[in-house]
C-alpha cells in the first residue's frame, strides 16, 4: 500500500522536513546561547551568516508544509475508491486509528508554519535581527511537532490495508451518534445559521479593524477572532452548508464537498478559509513583538497586510458559502 | 505592495539576464531537468490514462459476473444452471452471456466475439469496431469471412459499425447473432459462457455475491467494484515500483543540481561580489538565486510535461507501455483518451521541483555569503 506516488511524496516531504529541522536544531541552540548582536566577535559573525542559510532552509520546509496539507487531503479523497465502504476522504482516514490524528496534526503544522513564516518575514525586514532568538526557540518547539507529524503519517500509510471495511461519512457525521461531530451535525439549522453569520461578521470586522487601526490590542483580538472564526466556519460547514451543497437534509460530511460530483466546491471554500484563518492568527502572533523598538515601523505594516488578507479570506468564504446556500434547491428553513 | 512587486520583477529581469549570459552551462542543466520531468510525467500520465480507461470500460459492465468452475478452471454454464439460481433479492436482471476469444490469423490480433439478440444483429450479419473495420478495409454492406472452428470460411455481412467512445473496449469487438455464434464456434447447444447479473443498489452487491457463492459452491462471482479496485491497485503499484526505481535517477539529478549550483565560476563569484559591493544584501542575493531556481524549474517542468503529453497521447508511450500495460497485451492498438489528474500533477511537481530546490539551497547560501573584498581582490 505504500507504493503510491502521492503517499511516497507525502512521506518524503514529512521526512525531509524533520531532517532539515533536526539539522538546524544545533544551530538554533547555539543562537539561543551565544547570540549577541552587539558583539563583533568572529563567532557572532559566523552565526549571522548561518542564520541566512537556516532561515532559507526552514522557510522552504514551512512552505512545503503548507502545500502538503492540500496534497494530504486530496490524496485521502482520491484513495477512497480502494477501500470497501469508503465514499470520500472520511472512509480513507478511518481505515485505521492514525488517519484523523495525522490530519489534525498536519493542520496544526500548517498553522504553525504560517505563523513562523510571518515572524521570519518581519525579522528579515528589521536591521538588527530582533526576533532571531524567538524564531529559533519556536523552531525547537516545532521540531517535535514535525516528528509527530511524520510518525503519524508513517503509521497511517503503512497501516492502510485494502481488505479493511471502513465506515463512511454517513456514520461519522450522522445526527444520532454520540460524538463531537454528531453534536455539531445536529445543531438546529436556524441557530447554526445565526452562529455562523455572527462568527463570520466578527472575524471579517476584526480583520478590517486591525487593517485600519494597526493597534496592538486589536491585532491580538484578531488572532483570537480568526481562530474562533475558523472553528465556527467548520461548524457551519458541517451543520448546514454541506446540506445545501448536497441538497440532502441529512448528509453532513465536510469532505464529500471536495469531490468532483460537487464541482470541487470544497476547495473553493476551504482555501480562503484556511488562508484567512492562518493570516489572522499570524497577525495575532506578531503582536507579541510589537514593543520591539526596531520593529515599530515595519511590524504594524506587515500585520495590517495580514489582517486585510484575513478579512478578505473570511469574507470570500462567507460569500461563497452564502452563494451555495442561496443557489441550492434544498429548503431547510421554511419562512 | 507595489514596490514589493517591482522589486521582484527587477530581480527576475536581472536573473533572466544572468541566465542568458551563461547559456551553454544553464542549457545543460535545463536539458537534464526537462528529461527527468519528461520521464516521470510520461509515467504518471500513462498510468492515469490507463486507470481512467479501465474505469470507463468497467462503468458499463454488469455489477456481478458469475462464472462456473470445474476443478478450479473456468467452464461453460450448462443448461438449467441459470434457472437453478432462482430469485435472488436485489438482482434486477439475470442474463446468460455468450462470448469468446478468436485469434484472427490475418491481423494476428485477438478478437472478442459476442452474441447479441437477433433483434440487434440479424442472423448472417455482424457489427464491428471502427478500428477493426478500418484495418480490414471494410465498409457497411461488405462481406467478410473468418475461418470457423472447423477451418471453413464463414461469410458474414457487415451490418453496421460500433462507435462507442472507449477505444480499449471496442477496438476488437465483433458482435454477431446467437445462431451464427454457436455455428461458428461449434458451441454446445444450451451452454453459455457466463452469467451477468445487474444489481441496482450498490450496497446490496456484496450480499448478492455471498448468497450466490453459498447457493452455488461451484461458481465464482466477480464483482465490478472489486475489478475496479484491483485495476487501481495494479496500476498504482506498478507506477510506485517504477517510481522507486527512478528514485535513484532523482537522487542523481539532485547531486547533479548541487554540483552545478556549487561550482560557481570565477566570473559568477565576481558578479556576486560586485553586487554586494554596490549595496545588495545577502538576502537579496539569496532571493535572486531562488528566482533563478524557480525560472529553471518552471521552464523544465512545463517543457518536460508537454513533451510527456505528446509522448503518451500522440505516440502511445512507447517507452513505458511494456512495463505498465503488463504482459498480456490483448489489444492491438488503442489511443488513450487524454486525462490529466490534479493529484498526479501535484505529485509530479513535488518529485521534481522539491529535490532540485532542496539540493540547491546550501550552494545558494554559500554563494550569497561571499565577501565582496575576497573575490574582487
Amino acid at each position: 500500500m505504500l507504493f503510491q506516488p502521492a503517499i511516497i511524496a507525502l512521506l518524503l516531504a514529512a521526512a525531509v522536513a524533520v531532517l532539515m529541522l533536526a539539522a538546524a536544531a544545533p544551530f538554533a541552540l547555539s543562537v539561543l546561547r551565544e547570540w549577541d548582536i552587539g558583539s563583533g566577535s568572529e563567532r557572532q559573525l559566523v552565526l549571522e551568516r548561518r542564520t541566512y542559510l537556516f532561515s532559507t532552509l526552514v522557510s522552504f520546509v514551512m512552505a512545503i508544509q503548507l502545500a502538503t496539507l492540500l496534497l494530504f487531503v486530496f490524496n485521502a479523497d482520491r484513495l477512497a475508491v480502494m477501500f470497501v465502504g469508503a465514499m470520500c476522504a472520511v472512509g480513507t482516514l478511518n481505515v485505521n486509528a492514525w488517519g484523523f490524528p495525522a490530519l489534525i496534526v498536519q493542520m496544526l503544522v500548517f498553522f504553525s508554519a504560517l505563523v513562523w513564516l510571518a515572524i521570519n518575514h518581519v525579522d528579515n525586514l528589521a536591521r538588527d535581527y530582533p526576533l532571531v532568538r524567538a524564531k529559533y526557540g519556536l523552531l525547537l518547539l516545532l521540531l517535535p511537532l514535525l516528528m509527530l507529524n511524520f510518525w503519524l503519517q508513517y503509521r497511517y500509510f503503512s497501516g492502510l490495508r485494502a481488505n479493511v471495511i471502513t465506515s463512511c461519512c454517513g456514520s461519522l457525521f450522522s445526527e444520532e451518534a454520540e460524538t463531537l461531530t454528531a453534536e455539531v451535525s445536529s445543531l438546529e439549522p436556524r441557530a447554526a445559521l445565526w452562529l455562523f453569520y455572527a462568527g463570520m461578521s466578527v472575524a471579517v470586522a476584526s480583520g478590517l479593524l486591525h487593517w485600519r487601526r494597526r493597534g496592538r490590542l486589536d491585532g491580538g483580538w484578531l488572532g483570537i477572532a480568526a481562530a474562533a472564526g475558523f472553528v465556527i466556519a467548520l461548524t457551519g460547514v458541517i451543520s448546514f452548508i454541506s446540506l445545501y451543497i448536497y441538497e440532502h437534509p441529512h448528509h453532513h460530511c465536510p469532505f464529500c464537498i471536495l469531490k468532483t460530483e460537487y464541482d470541487y466546491r470544497g476547495y473553493a471554500l476551504y482555501l480562503p478559509l484556511f488562508g484567512g484563518a492562518a493570516a489572522g492568527m499570524a497577525a495575532g502572533a506578531l503582536q507579541f513583538f510589537a514593543a520591539v523598538p526596531s520593529l515599530r515601523a515595519v511590524l504594524p505594516r506587515v500585520s495590517a497586510r495580514l489582517a486585510l488578507l484575513s478579512g478578505a479570506g473570511f469574507l470570500m468564504f462567507t460569500l461563497l458559502a452564502t452563494w451555495f446556500v442561496v443557489n441550492s434547491k434544498l429548503i431547510l428553513i421554511e419562512s | 505592495m507595489r514596490s514589493w512587486l517591482d522589486r521582484q520583477l527587477h530581480l527576475i529581469d536581472f536573473t533572466l539576464g544572468s541566465l542568458a549570459r551563461r547559456k551553454a552551462r544553464n542549457f545543460g542543466l535545463l536539458a537534464v531537468y526537462t528529461l527527468l520531468v519528461f520521464a516521470l510525467a510520461s509515467l504518471s500520465l500513462f498510468a492515469s490514462a490507463l486507470r481512467s480507461e479501465a474505469a470507463h470500460v468497467l462503468a458499463g459492465s454488469p455489477e456481478v459476473v458469475l462464472q462456473r468452475l470445474v476443478a478450479g478452471r473456468h467452464d461453460l454454464i450448462p443448461p438449467g444452471y441459470l434457472e437453478s439460481i432462482g430469485r435472488v433479492r436485489g438482482v434486477q436482471k439475470k442474463e446468460a452471456r455468450l462470448w469468446a476469444y478468436y485469434r484472427d490469423p490475418r491481423s494476428g490480433s485477438q478478437l472478442v466475439f459476442m452474441a447479441r439478440p437477433d433483434a440487434e444483429v440479424p442472423v448472417g450479419s455482424v457489427m464491428l469496431g471502427t478500428r477493426l473495420a478500418a484495418a480490414a478495409k471494410l465498409n457497411v454492406g461488405d462481406t467478410l469471412a473468418f475461418a470457423d472452428y472447423r477451418g471453413q470460411p464463414y461469410p458474414l455481412r457487415v451490418a453496421s459499425l460500433l462507435t462507442p467512445d472507449s477505444e480499449l473496449q471496442s477496438a476488437t469487438l465483433v458482435l454477431l447473432a446467437e445462431a451464427d455464434f454457436r455455428a461458428f464456434f461449434a458451441y454446445p447447444a444450451g451452454h453459455y459462457t457466463d452469467i451477468a447479473l445487474s444489481v441496482r443498489n450498490p450496497l446490496e452487491v456484496g450480499n448478492v455475491a455471498s448468497k450466490l457463492a453459498a447457493a452455488l459452491p461451484d461458481s465464482r462471482p466477480i464483482l465490478r467494484d472489486e475489478m475496479l479496485r484491483t485495476y487501481e491497485h495494479i496500476f498504482d503499484w506498478r507506477e510506485g515500483i517504477l517510481l522507486t526505481v527512478l528514485v535513484g535517477v532523482i537522487l542523481t539529478f539532485a547531486i547533479f543540481a548541487w554540483e552545478k549550483a556549487a561550482g560557481l565560476s570565477a566570473e559568477e563569484k565576481r558578479e556576486i561580489g560586485i553586487l554586494k559591493a554596490i549595496g545588495w544584501e545577502t538576502s537579496d542575493v539569496i532571493r535572486m538565486k531562488v528566482w533563478e531556481g524557480l525560472v529553471v524549474s518552471l521552464t523544465a517542468f512545463a517543457s518536460g510535461f508537454l513533451a510527456a503529453w505528446v509522448h503518451v497521447f500522440h505516440f502511445g508511450a512507447p517507452l513505458f507501455a511494456p512495463v505498465l500495460k503488463g504482459w498480456s497485451v490483448v489489444y492491438p492498438e488503442f489511443a488513450l483518451f487524454p486525462a490529466v489528474d490534479g493529484l498526479q500533477v501535484a505529485t509530479l511537481f513535488f518529485f521534481t521541483v522539491f529535490p532540485y530546490t532542496a539540493a540547491v539551497l546550501v550552494p545558494i547560501w554559500r554563494a550569497a555569503i561571499t565577501d565582496p573584498d575576497l573575490v574582487m581582490r
